[in-house]
């Protein structure tokens, strides 16, 4: 397909046959093997029925397995799509933050992790949830992460649909008058996603993580080598994304984008960066994808290699201005001018049709992967800390994995409905808010993985006033050519004009309450929860015990029982 | 807790700890100080210092990550060793 295919004039889009025939089959073939999955590696008695097989894939992921799982699981579709859509609409402060975000990352990762894993492998936590009330012994408090967690996971799973539809949308699928059959194919997918999440789990996502990723990295690379010669080098690229950037938005009086941040744009750029960085792995779909890893230095090992995408989505990102050089329209069903269609649209002007279907189903298969991840972790934060800790505390570990795998169903329909029945926008307002919410869970989960320091009712309080106040700020942000409220995740810090992102502020003003409070119920002499884990759990690796096995060798009972 | 708190570890040298503290400070704190590289010129095959510069600190984070990999792990081996001794019989893999 070359761009005299698409009428611009015309919002329907001829179907782009050969591309969408790859499409389908790289979509079949990955479903096929979502299903067979669910043989891999299992063979243990108890087949799938347990949250430490379905949920966490037998908590035995290695080193390779885990770099394919936590690439496809962080760097998602929905980050394909909108990052090269921030870049191409208002260049690197909304979009280029995403490198420095994803360096950084990694040794916050390496520092974090290994002690949430090592704690979580003795206790059989599932959930970070569960550490937090093994941890703290409040209810309140380990309802609070689990609720923001799940929360924050939903519309995050909605976004992928969008990367989805964006690319369903470019293939030529759909129409502005048939909404039904708009939707159509995004819920075909979206069925069989279900289907092989339920019957597979955590492993469906590993396994189809490898060829999503080995595509993704073809695509890139391939288009990073290409297109700039193509367009006679990235100086002419870079010259026209700043041209475009540059200019002024008559809308506004300013200009449309920023191409090198000045000293003004400063402390947003790294507290965006920053904020997300710690935010990230706060997430439970993250979370269990630590959690499903071998060894307590499986995830230290990949901090080291995880980087790898980062480059990756570095030139991702890119490719937004390469497509403002090469003139890309994303124009979407309804005529409008829709960022998030670049790349796909890029892809297709721009390659043999065949190829433009390999990297378009990467986008979409990619959009697979963490949508299973994070459906199967909200399923899991709802089993263990909604169902077992209010609802059913004798629950077996079979009942778990059941009522799991039909809250996954429930999650993904959820979702599906987002997408569907409301407005775009709806979903990403959604996520934004969930990124400052998600944050708000840090001091509970990270300050006890170091400390009992902090008192339970003061870390509540703590995420209470993040929230409130990340919320409302958000809500404060108007957009200045729309009017609507949520128009963005940067506002300034009370009391001064330094734009940060909001939940930093929102993360400081947490951890003020937080050590505040507990000063003050520490002096009051308030109550401690009941701390169930011990010093030695935070550097346990595979080789010791795990404290079920410990209680069955040295027993809690009567002095004199013996074993 | 009538169990007892087994320590799964012997005691930390500091050492190595940290020099991967320092490393790992380095690799969140450099990529973040936006007023070193907020800059269009050198630009290298085209690409402003602005963009290339933190596309050069990937691998530079990756590199420091891994050292501090090497550096911990391997302290982390040896006090698993104090703990444990010699015999790694009846272990559970």
């Amino acid at each position: 397909m070359n761009s005299l295919a698409v009428p611009l004039a015309a919002p329907d889009r001829p179907v782009s046959g050969v591309a969408l025939t790859i499409v389908i089959i790289l979509f079949v073939a990955v479903a096929a093997l979502g299903f067979v999955a669910a043989r891999w590696r299992a063979g243990q008695e108890t087949g799938l029925h347990s949250l430490d097989e379905w949920g966490l894939g037998g908590r035995g992921f290695g080193t390779w397995v885990t770099w394919f799982l936590l690439g496809g699981d962080l760097y998602t579709a929905y980050t394909f799509v909108a990052v090269p859509a921030a870049m191409w609409a208002t260049g690197a402060v909304s979009g280029f933050f995403a490198v420095p975000y994803t360096i950084v990352l990694y040794p916050i990762v390496f520092l974090l992790m290994s002690r949430l894993w090592s704690v979580s492998h003795r206790h059989g936590f599932v959930t970070p949830a569960d550490f937090v009330g093994g941890r703290y012994g409040s209810r309140a408090l380990t309802l609070a992460v689990a609720v923001t967690g799940i929360v924050a996971t939903m519309p995050y799973i909605a976004l992928q649909l969008v990367g989805i539809k964006a690319v369903l949308t470019v293939l030529g699928l759909g129409s502005a008058e048939n909404v039904l059959l708009t939707d159509l194919p995004l819920i075909i997918a979206f069925v069989v996603l279900a289907a092989y999440t339920y019957t597979s789990g955590l492993r469906a996502p590993a396994l189809i993580a490898v060829v999503k990723d080995l595509l993704i990295y073809l695509a890139v690379i391939v288009a990073v080598i290409y297109l700039p010669i193509k367009f006679g080098g990235w100086d002419n690229i870079f010259g026209a994304a700043q041209t475009k950037l540059g200019a002024v938005n008559p809308a506004t009086g300013k200009p449309a984008g920023v191409f090198i941040p000045g000293a003004a744009s400063y402390s947003a750029y790294w507290t965006l960066a920053l904020g997300s960085a710690l935010a990230l792995f706060m997430y439970p779909h993250s979370i269990t994808g630590v959690l499903a890893t071998k060894s307590r230095n499986t995830i230290r090992k990949n901090a080291a290699v995880l980087p790898l995408y980062s480059l990756m989505l570095g030139f991702l990102a890119l490719l937004g201005y390469v497509a403002i050089y090469a003139g890309t329209k994303p124009i979407d069903l309804n005529g409008a001018v829709n960022p998030q269609l670049v790349v796909p649209q890029l892809f297709l002007d721009h390659f043999p049709a065949w190829f433009a279907g390999i990297a378009l189903a990467a986008i979409a298969i990619g959009a697979l992967v963490p949508a299973a991840i994070m459906s199967i972790a909200a399923a899991n934060l709802f089993t263990r800390n909604i169902y077992r800790d209010l609802i059913k505390p004798e629950a077996t570990p079979r009942q778990e994995a059941s009522v799991s795998k039909i809250a996954s169903l429930v999650v993904k329909f959820g979702a599906l409905i987002f997408v569907i029945a409301m407005d775009q926008s709806t979903a990403i307002n959604m996520q934004l808010l969930g990124g400052i919410w998600i944050l708000q869970t840090f001091p509970a989960i990270v300050a006890g993985l170091y400390t009992r320091w902090f008192h339970r009712w003061a870390l509540f309080a703590g995420w209470a006033a993040g929230i409130l106040y990340g919320t409302i700020a958000a809500y404060n942000v108007v957009n200045p050519v729309t009017k609507a409220n949520f128009g963005g995740s940067i506002a300034a810090i009370p009391g001064t004009d330094v734009q940060v992102y909001i939940a930093v502020v929102a993360f400081a003003i947490n951890l003020i309450v937080a050590v505040v409070l507990s000063l003050v119920f520490r002096a009051m002499k308030l109550p401690d929860g009941k701390d169930i884990t011990r010093h030695s759990d935070y550097g346990a690796d595979e080789n010791d015990p795990k404290v079920a096995q410990i209680q069955r060798e040295y027993p809690l009972a009567e002095p004199g029982t013996t074993v | 807790m009538s169990s007892p708190d087994v320590p799964t570890r012997g005691p930390a040298r500091p050492g190595p700890y940290i020099i991967a503290g320092v490393l790992l400070a380095i690799a969140v704190v450099v990529p973040l100080f936006v007023p070193a590289y907020s800059f269009d010129k050198p630009r290298l095959a085209g690409i402003p210092f602005f963009y290339w510069y933190q596309m050069a600190w990937i691998p530079i984070t990756a590199g420091l990550v891994g050292i501090s990999y090497w550096l911990v792990s391997k302290e982390d081996r040896r006090r698993r060793e104090t703990v444990r001794g010699t015999a790694n019989g009846g272990q559970v893999s």
